[in-house]
């Protein structure tokens, strides 16, 4: 009985594959949709609103910016008027911040000096430890105190799952789930928070390829490095009208890297070590809401702006320490900055960057928030430059002292994109796979990616350039 | 919050919301019942439906080897016992989760005599994805247009009986927080499970290629295994390759699924007294 069952079950899967074979490979979706349609026709068929005013109002702006053909172009133009604000706003309280906080370190050296300590000691302190604060709140706070409260506006309002609305069908496409949307939107944020939010997709194939690729959105505490380059490299290079629109298109640019990685990552993965089909899923819209001021302000000084600035000085007076030491500790004639970044030379040229790049990536690997501050100290512990105390200055450091050109600043940023995630998203890594290959995996993947893309870039770059 | 209709409704005296008073938990599982199980979205009410039916006498515990959680109990109404289960809530049935091969294989290989599908009637687009999927399955539905009073404070208004008449199952508004509508739905239920009335559930129309492929297995899986109901259902997701039907198919357990009968359950106890 059970064996003829048996043979009888395998005659119709025989059936099924060969009319399966016939198939188109959108059948999935051609059911999906039916069912949708159908729900769609019904429900418009059945439902009447009677005070249609707030609800039309809702649907109505959803039909602009989740249309299926502007939806996408008015998000990123969208972004480019945020960073944009954050660009100009940000410049002069930068300035300002900088000339206070610097003549601060200056004062205080001539007190150490006044009161005869040893130059180390003064150094240290001073050169080193406070002078990479100084760098970091400087350069960091005003542009956080401007892109965090709009951010977490358009977050309070409602708009982030409409970005996923914009994006999923862009997943579904590569076989990633088009909840990947969501935890991509969630890594802007954190990318640490975007790897926790994972949980939200069931299937575990999709939700390791929506780990294993949320790194490639650069999250608060990127942003601002990818601003401050924006500001000092793009926005110095055109003439002063455009400058801020163009710094605005480069950290739009640079998110679009981001994206687009993000799908192409994903899609290889689907093709290569988690192969699989896309499940369907129901995204549900919520009600625009009117963004709570206290919640805000809240939200974007305190558990935003605070949290990163203080992760950031946690991390940057160790690193001022130990970026000062290293410029101050010879060994023969040279100092051991010197030494190290003259070993990293080779490789960090081969990329478009350069020594100090690299060693400022590898003092920065607990937090990505250092890396530009720890670059400029990189370059100060080398040259005896005084104090910088604009942007303007700080241009003039990278590129004449540094010989930074366009290429490094493009590559930079694409490096910042596209590395290593930091260490507490690492960790958080760990703690959702609990399996030391994938946590592997996701640590050195992106870091491999950002060496061939920077690399390859740098060569095209090259070529063209000896070529003209 | 466990609302108990049977006190909600006994304590007015004049319940014109029901025809039958439902005794909360009044049921022996031992004794003949009908087995019904309650399904819907997530937040739509559907466990308050579920203890409101039950009372406080529900038997909880885990879905046989998973990490879900299932709540089943029994209430007696009219002269019927039933035995109600409540499912995971979930957004579709095409088994992308836990929870929704949970939900799919009860109404599926159970066979239940009734599901109510539980919607909301302030999101009627996004729950008619999941009903129409239930209907795909099984021809024995109640709908329960529940959230009436949030729908009512939201000024939406929603046509019960066309939405009927479009999904050819019974459709009634309810309130599952207060008790309203739910006599009507427990009489539309007992009309359903007794035979006196008859559903005709809308299915979803294919093109006249795939209706001819589905029909093909349809005519296959209908000659080799008579028994198999929802041949179209099965046919469908072979088609679109669902691993856990073409896995049922290898290994010859297909019909084990189908054939099992629960051990209550009225009719066939009454078909073969033991």
């Amino acid at each position: 009985m059970h064996h003829k069952d048996y043979m009888k079950g395998l005659s119709i899967l025989q059936k099924a594959r060969a009319l399966r074979e016939a198939l188109s490979d959108d059948f999935r979706d051609i059911l999906v949709e039916g069912i949708y349609t159908e729900s769609e026709r019904i429900a418009g068929s059945v439902s009447h609103f009677e005070d249609g005013e707030r609800k039309n109002w809702d649907i109505k702006i959803d039909r602009i910016v989740t249309h299926p053909l502007w939806g996408l172009p008015l998000m990123f133009l969208g972004l480019a008027v945020v960073f944009w604000v954050t660009i100009v706003g940000a410049n002069y309280p930068s300035q300002f911040l900088a000339t206070l906080l610097f003549s601060i370190g200056d004062y205080g050296a001539r007190l150490f000096e006044w009161l005869h300590m040893p130059w180390w000691i003064t150094g240290f302190i001073w050169h080193g430890v406070y002078k990479g604060l100084a760098w970091v709140t400087s350069v960091m706070l005003p542009p956080m105190m401007i892109f965090f409260p709009i951010f977490t506006i358009l977050e309070d309002l409602g708009y982030l799952p409409r970005v996923a609305f914009n994006t999923d069908w862009l997943f579904k496409k590569v076989g990633a789930h088009g909840k990947q949307a969501l935890t991509m939107t969630m890594g802007f944020g954190c990318n640490a928070a975007g790897v926790i939010s994972a949980r939200i997709i069931e299937s575990p194939r999709e939700k390791l390829i929506a780990i294993l690729t949320n790194n490639f959105v650069p999250c608060n505490g990127r942003f601002p490095t990818l601003i401050m380059l924006g500001i000092v490299f793009f926005a110095s290079t055109s003439p002063s009208s455009f400058s801020s629109i163009i710094a605005a298109g480069a950290v739009v640019g640079s998110v679009l890297v981001g994206i687009i990685f993000t799908l192409i990552v994903s899609w290889l993965l689907t093709k290569t070590i988690l192969k699989g089909e896309a499940s369907a899923f129901t995204l549900e819209l919520p009600p625009y809401r009117r963004p709570s001021i206290m919640r805000v302000v809240y939200t974007s000084i305190i558990d935003r702006t605070i949290f990163v600035l203080r992760r950031a000085i946690i991390m940057a007076a160790p690193a001022g320490g130990a970026i000062w030491l290293m410029a101050n500790i010879h060994i023969g004639n040279e100092s051991l900055v010197k030494i190290v970044s003259d070993f990293l030379t080779p490789l960090g040229t081969a990329i478009g960057l350069d020594g100090v790049i690299l060693l400022a990536y590898i003092i920065a690997i607990p937090a990505n928030e250092i890396v530009v501050p720890t670059i400029i100290m990189g370059y100060l512990g080398v040259g005896a430059m005084t104090d910088l105390n604009s942007l303007s200055e700080l241009r003039h450091l990278l590129v004449d002292q540094a010989g930074w050109t366009l290429l490094t600043a493009s590559c930079l940023m694409l490096f910042a994109v596209l590395h290593n995630p930091c260490s507490t998203t690492i960790l958080t890594i760990w703690k959702e796979t609990r399996s030391r290959k994938w946590t592997l995996i996701s640590a050195f993947m992106p870091l491999l990616i950002a060496f061939i893309v920077t690399f390859i870039v740098a060569q095209l770059w090259r070529l063209l350039q000896s070529g003209i | 919050m466990i609302t108990n209709f049977k006190r909600l409704l006994g304590q007015s005296n004049s319940c014109d919301t029901c025809s039958q008073h439902i005794e909360s938990g009044g049921a022996e599982l031992s004794q003949q019942h009908y087995l019904i199980t309650v399904a819907g979205n997530p937040n739509t009410g559907k466990s308050t439906l579920f203890n409101g039916l039950t009372g406080l006498k529900q038997h909880v515990g885990n879905w046989p080897g998973k990490t879900v959680m299932r709540a089943e109990g029994g209430f007696r109404y009219g002269t019927e016992n039933y035995k109600i289960v409540d499912l995971p809530g979930t957004y579709s049935l095409l088994a992308g989760s836990v929870e929704e091969e949970i939900a799919r294989d009860f109404i599926l290989f159970e066979d239940p005599d009734a599901v109510i599908v539980v919607m909301d009637a302030t999101a009627v687009e996004r729950n008619l994805n999941l009903t129409l999927q239930i209907l795909e399955i099984t021809d024995h539905v109640v709908v329960a247009l529940n959230l009436m009073d949030e729908a009512r404070r939201k000024g939406i208004t929603i046509d019960h009986k066309g939405l009927s008449k479009e999904l050819g199952v019974p459709v009634i508004p309810t309130v599952a927080r207060t008790g309203e509508g739910i006599g009507y739905l427990m009489q539309a239920v007992s009309d359903l499970v007794e035979g006196r009335i008859q559903t005709n559930p809308r299915r979803i129309q294919l093109d006249h290629v795939l209706e001819e492929m589905v029909n093909e297995l349809v005519y296959e899986i209908k000659k080799s295994f008579p028994h198999l109901k929802n041949s179209r259902w099965i046919a469908l997701r072979l088609l679109d390759g669902d691993s856990s039907i073409y896995k049922a198919f290898e290994t010859g357990e297909i019909e084990d699924l189908f054939k099992k009968v629960h051990p209550y359950d009225l009719k066939s106890t009454a078909e073969n007294p033991a």
